[in-house]
């Protein structure tokens, strides 16, 4: 029966804000606005309930400038302004008015900022913008202020929208929780709808019920925060196999190359980190000049960059080939020498050209924001960057299998004096080889620009993972890349909550330690003769 | 038998090597001590200790000339041993400074008081005495040396692949120093030393006395090496190095070899950090930077790898470059020729500055010969 009234009221409540046109309850507005000029806390309050009541165009305004310190009110006339920045307005009509006479400020405290939030989260529940109705349940949801029920059942009622219907279900429930008069029954069912939104908002909200509860509410509530902790501890599983996919992601990105000019043909590139480096600063001189001469092509600046970061790294990859590592074939402690020193050289010309400090790499939109997926953030920057390093390898993949290029590498791989015989010029391939482990060691900078620092060390960081990733997959088997890259990646970020984000890298790399004294070609070795030469 | 092993030992290049280390050992502190300052010939102990700094660069040279020049072992972590030796020094001057550090504690370091520890970690008991300090500096890095050594040769593990493990291990412990509650002092590493052994770190007799242990110490170094590169070991060391299935099958165990060389590299190595400390007088985990390590392999290299005067000098060549480049106006351009060293010692000098002597020499005499006994040699071609 009670509960009958309760929807009656809600209903005609609900009725009066939709239907009442603003001029008919000026007066009751006026009423109410002018308990505000009493300037004491009790009358301030009535006055917060009578506006946010009354539902007048201006409550929402009244009661935001009260929150924020701003509602004013003139002794002498008793008449109620806002100060909106250097202008009065008229609290009533909400036009500005000239300044009269000294205007005090109504003062609120503690209790009154809380009752002036659920009111107006109260008045946007209603608001034709469904984000501000969202953002209203939401806030209902936090305040759990029973007072709210009546507006709450009039904007279910109304809403139309599934999901925001839902959101103002389980704010309703929230309130039931927290009402002293709602029955056991309607409680139990308010904890199901709780249970069934199962964030860490609703552990919150179900963890501190009030002592009042009834036993049967506090049991399903304990049961609920059980299955809710459950279903929490498995989404912080699948954010972390996300979080793991997309570091083994950015990992992949950075080994891919080497798994080339390393795995494939067998030479140890300790400037690979550079190439990737080489790639973030094509894209910030995209970058650069297209801010300066066509910032509308801001958005495309990372498809321009990726072709060109591919041709510079590339170039200077098979320049470095032909200079200097084609001498030291067969001496890969040499070449590990050699390339370290080429790697301190082109770090120190990036330094002079580009100066030592970070420099800024901006995101065009898609690559910016994200979206929730159930109970896990997505970024889009990281998801295009997974979807990026996939395409990549499966490209060079195809390339390795379809492509003439791709079949005289392989070829020139597995028997360099057999290839040469049959007419393949080997040096030309080795040159084209490692140009394209290069190239692709820019482009992954151009992916990488996006999410790390752009500094001459940005390589730095990434060489010892990658050689890692390489070795940890085995040489000469880019599957075995792909597998090592997600599996470290994927193992350093389930490690990290147990161990820090420290001691969790430190953890993998003495278990790549390990793994490489028990396994020491990797999990994917190659087989037969060709592995000991 | 250890004398006939000195004696073997020395020949006369090694002879001249040891003579001109004894004299900079007594000239450089004694024009430092017994000449006035303005003096012409007068040392200024800024640079007795930074020819002290030398010195442990050219032991830990020596340390990776041993396993990479004689054995092929490339090792890119021997930093680690040097900086694990440099902190176990460290601990000791930690624990010298008691009442002095700036928050007084008798037994905690300030660091510890500064992160609210309560009370002295256990791997730090034992290191205010110095003799339990010195058995650590060689204990540590050989420990580690044996363990990871043990793995690594067992499972046969050469090449690149060890040289990358190598790295990632220094790396590992780079990242695991750099932690506060790791107990060493985190970012900041150890420093603010006062004395050693009750005298003042800073004061000039010290520090000279602190260059006369370091050549001491590479003397022995030197000899050590010596002595073991010139046995019949060594000898194994060297067929190792050129093939080591050979000599797997010729019935020596390779491991074995390997592993005692690794070691003893490592415990030099560890010196050579436990003597660097007080003269530079701070040790933080930038020293087991991976970097550091490829710089020390490219000491021997410039020098000549497989000859240990060339480790010595290559160390002290490209440490004084560098001091000389990074102190002027060409200090941003160190790196520049840092990095082309190391193209250009690889790619033309493969043989490091002594090495290509050697072999100079070699060939002349080679040639004298042919040409004494003149057409014979020909008519034999």
């Amino acid at each position: 029966m009670r509960m009958f009234c309760d929807r009656l009221v809600a209903f005609v409540l609900a009725f009066g804000l939709l239907l009442a046109a603003p001029a008919g309850n000026a007066q009751t507005f006026d009423a109410a606005l002018t308990k505000f000029s009493a300037d004491s806390f009790g009358d301030t309050e009535e006055a917060i309930a009578a506006v946010a009541a009354s539902g007048n165009r201006m409550a929402a305004q009244v009661l935001e400038a009260l929150q924020d310190a701003r509602l004013a009110f003139d002794p002498a006339s008793k008449k109620i302004y806002i100060k909106d920045k250097d202008r009065v307005l008229d609290a009533l009509t909400g036009n500005p008015v000239p300044a009269s006479g000294e205007l005090e400020t109504v003062r609120v405290n503690n209790r009154l900022r809380r009752s002036i939030e659920a009111a107006i989260g109260g008045l946007t529940l209603l608001s034709p913008d469904p984000a501000k109705r969202f953002e209203a349940a939401q806030a209902v949801f936090k305040s759990r202020d029973a007072k709210l029920m009546p507006l709450l059942d009039a904007a279910i009622a109304k809403e139309s929208d599934a999901s925001l219907k839902r959101a103002l279900l389980e704010a309703r429930a929230a309130a039931i929780l927290n009402a002293e008069e709602a029955g056991e029954a309607d409680k139990i069912d308010a904890v199901a709808v709780i249970r069934a939104r199962g964030d860490q908002d609703a552990l919150g909200l179900l963890s501190g019920l009030p002592a009042s509860s009834p036993p049967a509410v506090a049991r399903a509530a304990q049961a609920a925060v059980g299955a809710i902790q459950n279903q929490l501890e498995m989404w912080a599983g699948v954010q972390n196999a996300w979080y793991g996919l997309s570091l083994g992601s950015v990992l992949l990105l950075a080994a891919i190359g080497l798994a080339i000019t390393f795995g494939v043909m067998g030479v140890i590139n300790m400037a690979h980190g550079e190439m990737v480096m080489i790639g973030a600063y094509v894209t910030f001189s995209v970058q650069e000049l297209i801010r300066t001469y066509n910032p509308g092509l801001f958005d495309y600046s990372l498809l321009i960059a990726l072709p060109l970061a591919f041709i510079v790294a590339g170039a200077v990859g098979i320049a470095i080939e032909r200079s200097i590592i084609r001498f030291l074939y067969g001496r890969p402690l040499e070449t590990l020498l050699a390339t370290w020193g080429l790697s301190l050289i082109l770090q120190q010309a990036i330094r002079t050209m580009y100066g030592p400090t970070n420099r800024e790499v901006g995101n065009p939109s898609w690559m910016s924001g994200a979206f929730e997926l159930g109970q896990i953030n997505v970024t889009y920057g990281r998801m295009w960057i997974i979807c990026f390093t996939l395409v990549v390898f499966a490209a060079l993949l195809a390339m390795l299998r379809f492509t003439r290029l791709g079949l005289e590498m392989r070829a020139v791989t597995q028997n360099r004096a057999m290839a040469a015989s049959m007419g393949i010029r080997t040096s030309r391939i080795d040159a084209l080889t490692f140009g394209l482990g290069s190239g692709i060691a820019g482009i992954a900078g151009v992916a990488l620009s996006q999410i790390d620092n752009v500094s001459p060390n940005l390589g730095q960081g990434y060489i010892i993972d990658s050689f890692l990733v390489v070795v940890f997959g085995g040489v000469g088997n880019l599957w075995g890349t792909l597998v090592g890259a997600f599996t470290l990646g994927i193992a350093n970020k389930f490690l990290e909550p147990f161990a820090g984000a420290v001691l969790g890298k430190i953890a993998i790399l003495v278990l790549i330690i390990l793994f490489i004294q028990k396994r020491p070609r990797g999990m994917f070795a190659l087989k037969g003769r060709a592995v000991e030469s | 038998m250890i004398s006939a092993a000195l004696i073997r030992s020395l020949d006369r290049n090694a002879t001249i090597f040891l003579a001109i280390l004894a004299a900079v050992t007594f000239l450089v502190p004694f024009c430092n001590l017994v000449f006035p300052p303005g003096s012409m010939l007068h040392v200024p102990t800024y640079l007795v200790s930074l020819f002290g700094k030398y010195v442990c660069y050219a032991l830990v040279a020596l340390s990776i000339d041993l396993v990479w020049g004689y054995c092929g072992i490339l090792s890119l972590g021997h930093g680690a041993f040097f900086a694990l030796g440099g902190y176990a020094m460290g601990m000791y001057l930690m624990r010298q400074i008691g009442t002095r550090g700036v928050y007084a504690d008798p037994i905690l370091p300030d660091f510890m008081v500064f992160l609210n520890w309560k009370e002295l970690p256990i791997f730090w008991y034992g290191f205010q005495n110095f003799a339990y300090a010195s058995a650590m500096v060689l204990l540590v890095p050989g420990v580690l040396a044996f363990v990871f050594g043990w793995f690594a040769f067992r499972s046969r593990v050469t090449g690149v692949y060890l040289s990358i493990i190598t790295q990632a291990m220094t790396y590992a412990l780079l990242l695991g120093f750099f932690r506060n509650n790791f107990g060493f002092g985190g970012n900041n590493g150890l420093t603010d030393f006062k004395d050693i052994l009750g005298f003042n770190v800073q004061s000039a007799g010290t520090r000279a006395a602190l260059f006369v242990v370091s050549c001491i110490a590479l003397a022995l170094g030197f000899l050590i090496c010596r002595a073991l590169v010139t046995s019949k070991f060594g000898k194994v060391l060297v067929a190792i190095r050129d093939a080591e299935s050979r000599t797997r099958f010729l019935g020596y165990r390779v491991e074995s070899y390997k592993l005692f060389v690794f070691t003893l590299s490592a415990c030099m190595a560890g010196v050579a950090g436990a003597l660097y400390v007080p003269q530079v007088g701070i040790i933080n985990p930038s020293e087991f930077a991976p970097a550091n390590s490829i710089e020390a392999v490219i000491w021997v290299a410039v020098g000549g790898r497989g000859t240990l005067t060339g480790a010595v000098i290559g160390a002290i060549l490209v440490n004084y470059a560098k001091t000389t480049f990074t102190s002027g106006p060409l200090a941003p351009y160190w790196l520049f020729v840092l990095g082309g060293l190391f193209v250009g010692v690889t790619l033309l000098l493969p043989r490091g500055i002594v090495g290509t002597y050697r072999h100079w020499k070699a060939e002349r005499e080679e040639k004298k010969k042919a040409q004494a006994p003149a057409g014979v040699g020909h008519a034999a071609e």
